[in-house]
């Protein structure tokens, strides 16, 4: 009886919860948490790296210029037509573009990868790239043998592997949850009470469902993490080149009509006295 | 008279012997009079011309570098806000002008509700303004299909589609708007030429005859007091004062310059305004396959939309979508017969009865929802409410009748209070 009560009490609770699937709000991987900094140069240079050797053979900037990402970036234009500039054709003015067609790419991935010029835009701010490059896994079931948590069946390969390393999904013990929600622990031990758990509730739990396969990667989480970090870094700076420009700029303005609002302002109490 | 004044006088005389410019300078802006006891809600009539001149403007110079084809468009924008001096500026500037112009007309009219402006003898200033207005949204229409973003794309999809919805002639009549059996490059090209071109002529010989129309019956006030009943012995209101230094540099300048700020604040620091005003489906091209999660229009339209969606009945043999339209659009056109549905004998809010206070307070409150509402995934408790708001919003104006003739109004003071 109490069991059904409970049942019952719990139907409008499901039942809400199904009816916000159904619209799209489909509990998906949290994002990370992650901090732009426009003004660390030394980050965005090297995310400017990154993408140059990693991203640009499949996606491009086409609304960026290298000449424009140089000198806002801080780069001499000889060190990024040596470094950073590989087609032969492209000059220091021109667009940062590919030499991938459409045909080719819905042929190799089914779809056109997008162009990343406008994407932290897109996606409202850097830290769905920022995750997003975190949580590629092993699947066997996709074409190119990865998966990932935050864009289910996703075309892409994982362009960092050799940086990252394989992460595989696996099963976690983790700490059970009491009826009243606290984590149960051993009476006599005080130790946690552990139970075997996979996937969704994983992540629910607030745990990652991935695990980095030993010896796979060149580099160490650390310093995935910030090469991850300079790349979004980057593509927040071609989102919105100006953005620092505005700012600064901004102050100029709005110190300006500050001043000008007290002479107005002041002038506009000469004429009031005229009228009382 | 210096030699300089006397020649200026000479050129002046030639002049308006055969153009009364100096006539028309006194008529207009130093002999005209103005209520003295004007305050913050008379600021938006000058505020939206402010607007109004940097949205043509700007344009202009936007228009030098956009590129009004489905293939250039979206790319000529980006052009602009990276290659073109300066040009991040000019199309913020153009972008939240677009909401600013909305804000302001909104408060203009929220300040005619409420010290009743569209009473006799303005009921014509308040018609040719609500023409305005609807040019004004049709202009805010037009230019957001221009950046050829994925929300331009299928916000225009789904306001086209609308008329698909009329029976009999719908289809066609949507075919023909669009010039093509979807929203596409054509589209793109007529809309370009409604958004710089004609639009703008109306919008601009609107607001002038908006401006002729009130200047022939003198502005209203908070009080509601005809100013011109009170005439000293050289026959100038004396409740009234010269519009032009008085009003232009004592009073809007300063009120100018603060909306300056304020926009600036917008314009430099928060130009996606959250998402409100760029949404970010925006920030890639328009794809007719790929639908953005949630198509809602920019805020000034959410309420008329959440009325639009508020419809979910069919009703006649006729389908909802097509009652939709009929609410939506009988929310915009209906308050341009408010004149005659105002039967107070008071203009001012100051000195109607409660009755007139609590349906304006209800109707600014139901517009707020809806206005929220419209930017949200609807569901059946949101819809609801949308459409009680949507009975409340039509109420306001159809019972005004009812409210305004039975409630008890206080007495008009003769001459205006300065409070």
């Amino acid at each position: 009886m109490k069991k059904l009560i409970i049942v019952l009490l719990m139907l409008p609770v499901l039942s809400l919860s199904s009816l916000s699937h159904a619209a799209g709000g489909a509990a998906t991987y949290p994002l990370m948490e992650m901090e732009p900094d426009l003004n660390d140069k030394a980050s965005l240079q090297r995310g400017a790296r990154t993408f140059m050797n990693y991203c640009l053979g499949c996606h491009s900037l086409q609304y960026q210029r290298f000449v424009r990402t140089a000198d806002d970036l801080g780069i001499p234009h000889d060190l990024m037509m040596e470094h950073l500039l590989f087609d032969p054709s492209a000059r220091i003015g021109s667009l940062i573009e590919n030499t991938m067609t459409v045909e080719h790419a819905r042929q190799w991935f089914g779809a056109v990868p997008p162009d990343l010029t406008l994407y932290t835009k897109l996606k409202h701010g850097p830290e769905y790239f920022y995750t997003y490059m975190h949580v590629f896994y092993e699947d066997e079931s996709r074409p190119l043998g990865v998966n990932n948590l935050l864009f289910e069946n996703v075309g892409m390969p994982h362009a960092l592997l050799e940086l990252q390393g394989l992460q595989r999904k696996v099963c976690k013990e983790i700490p059970r949850l009491a009826e009243n929600g606290g984590e149960m622990r051993d009476p006599l031990s005080g130790e946690p009470i552990t139970a075997k758990a996979c996937d969704k509730e994983l992540i629910e739990r607030g745990f990652s469902p991935l695990e980095l396969v030993e010896g796979t990667g060149q580099l160490s989480p650390e310093e995935y993490d910030q090469v991850v970090y300079d790349l979004a870094n980057f593509l927040y700076y071609t989102g919105d080149p100006n953005r620092l420009d505005r700012e600064r700029i901004g102050v100029y303005v709005l110190l300006f009509l500050a001043f000008f609002f007290v002479v107005t302002y002041m002038l506009g109490r000469e004429y009031e006295k005229e009228i009382h | 008279m210096s030699a300089i004044q006397q020649s200026f006088k000479n050129v002046m005389d030639w002049v308006d012997a055969r153009l009364p410019v100096t006539e028309t300078y006194e008529k207009h802006m130093s002999k005209y009079y103005a209520p003295k006891n004007f305050n913050f809600w008379y600021f938006f009539g000058v505020l939206a011309t402010v607007v109004l001149v940097n949205q043509l403007l700007t344009g202009i110079w936007l228009t030098m570098s956009y590129v009004p084809t489905a293939d250039g468009a979206f790319a000529s924008i980006e052009y602009i806000m990276r290659d073109v001096e300066y040009g991040w500026m000019l199309r913020y500037m153009h972008s939240t002008g677009a909401s600013a112009f909305f804000l302001v007309v909104y408060l203009h009219m929220f300040r005619a509700l409420a010290y009743g402006s569209y009473q006799k003898p303005r009921e014509l200033i308040w018609i040719l303004g609500m023409v305005i207005f609807i040019a004004l949204m049709a202009e805010g229409f037009f230019g957001y299909l221009l950046p050829w973003g994925n929300m331009s794309f299928w916000a225009g999809q789904v306001i086209v589609s609308l008329a698909g919805a009329i029976p009999v002639v719908g289809e066609d009549l949507a075919v023909w708007v669009r010039g093509d059996f979807n929203i596409s490059g054509i589209t793109l090209n007529r809309f370009f030429a409604l958004h710089v071109v004609l639009i703008p002529l109306v919008l601009i010989v609107l607001v002038f005859l908006h401006i002729l129309a009130l200047h022939e019956v003198g502005s209203n006030n908070p009080d509601g007091v005809d100013i011109k009943k009170n005439l000293d012995e050289d026959g100038k209101p004396v409740d009234g004062i010269p519009f032009h230094p008085h009003y232009t540099i004592g009073h809007d300048l300063p009120a100018i310059v603060g909306f300056l700020f304020l926009f600036s604040i917008v314009m430099f620091y928060f130009p996606d305004g959250g998402g409100y005003l760029i949404e970010a489906p925006n920030y890639e091209p328009a794809n007719p396959l790929k639908t953005p999660d949630l198509i809602a229009p920019v805020w000034y339209y959410t309420p008329f939309y959440s009325m639009l969606r508020a419809a979910t009945f069919p009703l006649f043999g006729l389908d909802a979508k097509f009652w939709g339209l009929v609410v939506m659009a009988g929310a915009i056109a209906l308050p341009i017969v408010l004149p005659w549905l105002d039967k107070s004998p008071v203009k001012s809010m100051r000195y109607k009865g409660w009755a007139s206070r609590i349906f304006l307070t209800v109707f600014i409150i139901a517009f707020f929802i809806l206005g929220y509402l419209g930017t949200q995934h609807p569901t059946a408790g949101r819809t609801l409410v949308a459409q009680i708001c949507t009975g409340i919003y039509f109420g306001y104006f159809l019972l005004m009748p009812w409210y305004t003739s039975v409630e008890k109004t206080r007495p008009v003071p003769e001459r205006v209070t300065m409070r």
